[in-house]
């Protein structure tokens, strides 16, 4: 028996030397410690032992079976590592390479400045409405308090599609549709394309506006202020500040520029806000007492401010883009640095 | 509006500096847009006397000893004819900086330093001086235009500065005045601002002149357009002698930009300056009758102005007449036939009130425009028209040129403005629209420094409008007196504290609109804003014909240029020119969109107003082709929840294989295609360009909505079948019979085409999956029957049969 048990182990130690690969060693340990491997034979031959031997001989088995398992066991593990790490090896890959990849597309600057807008103004409680472009006489200047011989007409240089048909020069003009048809409390945010004969720079004969309007009891011009404070926080950064001086718009009064501190220097001076540490953002005012009553709202009761900036102008600003004209060219160029 | 800072110190006591003056103003409204240093280019330069001139042999030059007292004695080399012993001249010393002019001796070609120097072996310490080389001519000072030396007066002080003396330590603020205040357009009127500004009295020019009693033939003065001539005031002024304006006077007119002509029309150029009030003087022998007619002109009448234009008039003009004929167009510019000549000795003054759109419209009509004509389209007030006949007979008096009649004619009529305007504003009205307190005191010292008549009346104040202030409407307009000259900074942002609750954020439909924005940014698109403008070169670009419903474009009347001249029909050209424009760049491939208007009229020229259709435009050019872009379109009905029909059709621009129609529902709502190759041709692209037309009205109907359909309660199935047919035969036509053919099938998929010699050249083979789904019951083991039903009607619809 012992004789056995020694051809085992050397028959083990003998064929486990040459083993590559997990896989062959599995049918190795099969043969000694599977149902009908050797050791398990030897085992089942028990029954021969004479009963006083048993003890001695079980012991002996066993401790052949125990020393069997640990070596099998522990080939197998550093078999299985040395697989592992050749399998890392192989499928090893070159993360440089570049990544499956639709690019991206982009809105127009206005389109995103718009956005930006209308999110700021409609968590305020603004409706955006869009008119049309054009427009007559009446909706873009006399009802706007700007008769026909008002000097005001050539302050922006109209074009005329027939005697009372024109491009709307100012989104204002909606304002007046929007009022028409609905009552105080209003507010109301009109964004959309306007004309004026200029082109050079900074100007270009079709542009965007954005105008608000308020309109409600008691509404003051320190309201305007405050809003537009606001407005101004979020579009160009928490440390801004925005100055009113007076201006002249037909239809409000009283009328006001809205500047803003330059975001670029500080206030301090530089060359985009030309020195003066200011930047001219918008035209604002208390709505003219006069525009209320043609859109039959009594002035006496209610109050209202509006005011209306540049869209091309804003992000011309926010973007540091330097000829307005480049943002109707449609180039890839510029385009593709907008990403969103 | 030009105002020098020291003729502004005629009426007002200003004891602030230029800069500071200039802040105010900004703060009251009144912007400077330049402040100019006259003489902010010359230094260094002093009076200095030729004690002794020594002309330099074979030379012009003259060596000369040069008395700058206490700056020195310096030997100056001088090539100027008048120099010579005992004058007295600017001297710039060396380290000066004087204007260098060119061989002319006028054209100023930038600043020059003066350096110590050799002429001819001689040395020069300096330079003396002509007008120009100090950029002043002889208006500004006397012998200004000579191209000598520029003399000095004899008790000028050696050494002093010349700057003083020749006025070039002046400012000229150049100010922005708004529309609304045509009585600042004038030297007085932004005195009378600044006065206010500085609490300070304002001196009115003088107006006041004695009238000589004498035997003098009247005149007569007829208003036959009173409607559109509220006010005419003549004045008859006789004893004219015409000459030479004093030097204060022309030296005022160059300050602001004006040549001077002669003593009598000097004065009506003075008094507009002045008082922003434009005047006219007529040589009153050549006025037929001695009459004076202001009425419409007659159609074809003609005139030639000052400047020697002629022009043809209309009912449209306002002329202004003597017994017979047009002598000036009334406030643009005075007739050839009536002018002012050397020998005038009678002149007839005219200070009068034009409606604001008469003029203008004229002015434009005849593109005949003069600062006369600026003035009277921003509004003149009577007031001032008065003040300025006043003021120039004062003149005729002061210059000695004239004598004043008594012949006065003032023509007022049912339209003149002569009452002081009244009112009543309330000082709480006030703070609540400014969201302030001003203080009482406050509001009522700041309008009476603006010339207003201020009563108390508990806290409602009676207010008495200065006449020159026709702006003045209503108590908001008061409020913005008071807050400009309060200030600004008063201000105090709040939040709406007693507004209503208000709904806000976009409708629906723009909600919409965003979303698709979204999709076709996410699938790799820039979005473009282009001109709603093209022009007829763009649409022969595209090969309209002229009854293409493209060409009927509404036209506007006054555009920029022709390329920018109709309102577009079509996305089209907007978009192909900007991907050309791209390529040009070598920007070879792109994807761009962009949803905007087209302007569509129901009859041209336009009457009505037009229909404003919103379209989406989609343009792919470079490695992009067909197939790329209805990728796209198919993506967009989806985020749509619709489905989009695609069939072959012809578009003039587009290629003839290459083009499909759009369907929705049935509807046309757009097309794609390539664009033709013979246009690419033309356009010099070596590149493909690919374009979608979407009518964005029409699609916006099939706005999304969610609705949850019940699961299938069994299995689906998919077969694929590998077909064999006719090359002509379309994959929407097989599609239609495999749908028709058996109800049970949900879609069907393209996954394969192929073309080969083992197939023939008429044949391709396409391969479908096809999906079943189940309704109410099991349909497993009818899949086969189904199947076979599709074959059948495949081969007897269009001839296909099971690929082998």
């Amino acid at each position: 028996m012992q004789e056995k048990i020694n051809e085992i182990e050397r028959q083990i130690d003998e064929t486990v030397k040459d083993v590559k690969s997990s896989r062959s060693l599995q049918e190795i340990k099969q043969k000694f410690l599977g149902r009908t491997g050797k050791i398990s034979e030897l085992m089942k031959n028990m029954r021969d032992v004479p009963p006083e031997q048993r003890p001695s001989m079980g012991k002996v088995l066993n401790a052949l079976r125990i020393w069997a398992e640990e070596k099998f066991g522990a080939l197998e593990a550093a078999l299985k590592e040395a697989e592992l790490k050749k399998k890392y090896e192989v499928e090893k890959i070159d993360v440089t390479l570049p990544g499956k990849f639709t690019p991206g597309g982009a809105y127009h600057p206005n389109t995103l400045v718009k956005n930006e807008l209308v999110s700021i103004f409609s968590g305020m409680g603004f409706e955006v409405f869009e008119g049309p472009e054009i427009e007559n006489d009446y909706y873009n200047f006399t009802a706007l308090n700007t008769p026909a011989d008002h000097p005001a007409r050539d302050m922006q240089d109209t074009f005329y599609l027939s005697k009372d048909l024109l491009l709307r020069t100012q989104t204002s003009a909606g304002q007046i549709r929007y009022m028409e048809n609905k009552k105080p409390p209003l507010k109301v945010l009109s964004p959309g394309k306007v004309y004026r004969s200029d082109d050079d720079a900074t100007h270009s004969p079709m542009f965007s506006q954005m105008e608000g309007l308020v309109v409600d009891k008691g509404i003051t011009l320190c309201d305007l202020k405050g809003m537009l404070d606001e407005f101004a926080k979020k579009v160009f950064g928490n440390s801004v500040k925005t100055r009113l001086r007076p201006s002249y718009f037909p239809f409000t009064e009283p009328s006001v520029e809205v500047d803003v501190s330059c975001s670029e220097c500080g206030g301090k001076g530089c060359r985009l806000c030309k020195g003066t540490g200011w930047i001219e953002v918008l035209g604002a005012g208390m709505v003219n007492r006069r525009v209320l009553e043609i859109c039959g709202i009594d002035p006496d009761i209610y109050t209202g401010f509006a005011f209306g900036m540049g869209i091309e102008r804003i992000a011309m600003l926010k973007y540091g883009i330097n000829n307005m004209k480049f943002l109707f060219e449609g180039d890839t160029r510029l385009l593709k640095q907008f990403k969103a | 509006m030009k105002a020098p800072l020291s003729w502004l110190k005629d009426y007002v006591d200003i004891d602030v500096t230029a800069e500071q003056l200039k802040d105010k103003l900004f703060s009251c409204g009144f912007e400077v847009e330049e402040l100019i240093d006259i003489g902010k280019d010359i230094s260094g330069v002093v009076v200095g006397e030729v004690t002794d001139c020594q002309p330099i042999e074979g030379t012009h030059l003259s060596k000369c000893k040069v008395d700058c007292g206490n700056k020195g004695i310096f030997q100056i080399c001088c090539g100027a004819d008048n120099v010579k012993t005992g004058i007295k001249a600017p001297c710039a010393l060396v380290g000066a900086t004087v204007y260098a002019t060119g061989k002319d001796h006028v054209t100023v070609e930038g600043v020059v330093t003066i350096k110590k120097g050799k002429l001819r072996g001689v040395e020069s310490e300096g330079m003396l001086c002509s007008g120009a080389e100090l950029g002043v001519n002889g208006d500004m000072f006397e012998g200004g235009d000579y191209c000598g030396l520029l003399l000095l007066p004899t008790d000028s002080k050696n050494g002093e500065d010349v700057k003083h003396i020749l006025g070039l330590d002046d400012y000229i603020f150049d100010i922005a005045v708004t529309a609304n205040r045509p009585d600042c357009q004038s030297i007085y009127g932004i005195a009378r601002e600044i006065a206010a500004l500085l609490g300070k009295q304002v001196k009115a020019p003088d107006c006041t002149y004695k009238e000589v009693k004498g035997n003098c033939k009247d005149i007569e003065i007829l208003n036959f357009a009173p409607d559109i001539c509220p006010r005419y005031i003549g004045h008859y002024v006789t004893n004219v002698k015409i000459s030479t304006s004093p030097a204060w006077l022309r030296k005022r007119l160059a300050l602001c930009g004006l040549r001077s002509i002669s003593n009598v029309v000097d004065i009506t150029n003075f008094v507009l300056l002045e008082l922003g009030q434009p005047m006219h003087a007529f040589d009153l022998r050549t006025l037929e009758g001695r009459k004076v007619v202001v009425r419409r002109a007659e159609k074809g009448e003609t005139i030639v102005t000052l400047d020697g234009n002629k022009f043809e008039l209309n009912s449209d003009n306002l002329v202004i007449c003597d017994g017979q004929k047009p002598c000036a167009l009334a406030g643009i510019m005075g007739g050839e036939n009536s002018e002012i000549r050397d020998d005038t000795a009678e002149v007839l003054f005219e200070a009068a009130k034009f409606a604001r759109d008469s003029v203008r419209k004229t002015a434009r009509a005849l593109g005949q425009h003069s600062d006369s004509s600026s003035l009277f389209e921003k509004g003149v007030n009577e007031y001032t028209t008065e003040m300025a006949m006043g003021r120039a007979l004062n003149l005729i008096q002061t210059l000695g040129c004239g004598t004043v009649t008594t012949v006065h004619k003032d023509v007022t009529t049912k339209y003149s403005n002569l009452a002081e305007k009244k009112m009543v504003a309330n000082l709480d009205k006030i703070n609540a629209l400014l969201g302030i307190k001003v203080p009482e005191a406050k509001a009522v010292d700041i309008l009476k420094r603006l010339n207003f008549g201020v009563e108390k009346n508990g806290s409602e104040l009676n207010i008495t409008v200065p006449r020159y202030r026709e702006d003045i409407d209503g108590y908001p307009d008061i409020a913005e007196e008071i807050i400009r000259f309060y200030g600004y900074d008063n201000i105090e942002g709040t939040f709406l504290p007693s507004a209503s609750i208000t709904n806000g954020g976009y409708s629906k439909a723009q909600k919409a609109e965003m979303r698709l924005k979204d999709t076709l940014v996410g699938k790799g698109l820039y979005e473009i804003s282009t001109y709603s403008f093209i022009s007829a070169k763009d649409l022969d670009m595209l090969h309209f014909p002229d009854d293409a419903e493209e060409r009927r474009a509404i036209k506007i009347l006054n555009p920029i240029s022709e390329d920018l001249s109709l309102m577009r029909t079509t996305l089209a050209p907007s978009m192909i020119n900007t991907a050309v424009r791209n390529l040009r760049r070598g920007n070879m491939e792109g994807k761009l969109f962009e949803i905007a208007n087209v302007y569509l009229a129901d009859e041209l020229p336009v009457k009505n107003f037009p229909k404003e259709r919103s379209k989406l435009c989609i343009g792919v050019w470079g490695k992009y082709g067909f197939f790329d872009l209805k990728g796209i379109t198919e993506c967009i009905a989806e985020t749509l929840n619709t489905e989009f029909e695609y069939l072959p059709a012809q578009k003039i621009f587009l290629h003839p294989g290459i083009t499909a129609k759009i369907l929705c529902d049935g509807a046309e709502v757009g097309y794609i295609g390539m664009l033709s190759p013979e246009i690419s041709n033309e356009l010099a692209l070596d590149r493909v360009i690919h374009i979608a037309e979407l009518d964005y009205e029409e699609l916006k109907k099939h706005e999304r909505t969610f609705k949850f359909a019940p699961l299938p309660k069994f299995a689906e199935f998919t077969r694929d079948l590998a077909l064999t047919c006719d090359r002509a035969v379309t994959c929407a036509e097989i599609q239609k019979e495999i749908f028709a053919a058996c109800k049970y099938v949900s879609a069907v998929k393209l996954f394969d085409v192929y073309m080969s010699e083992q197939l023939g050249s008429s044949k391709k083979s396409m391969a479908f999956s096809v999906t079943f789904t189940p309704k109410d019951e099991q349909i497993d083991d009818k899949i086969d029957g189904y199947v076979k039903k599709i074959l059948t009607n495949l081969k007897n619809k269009l001839d296909i049969s099971l690929r082998n």
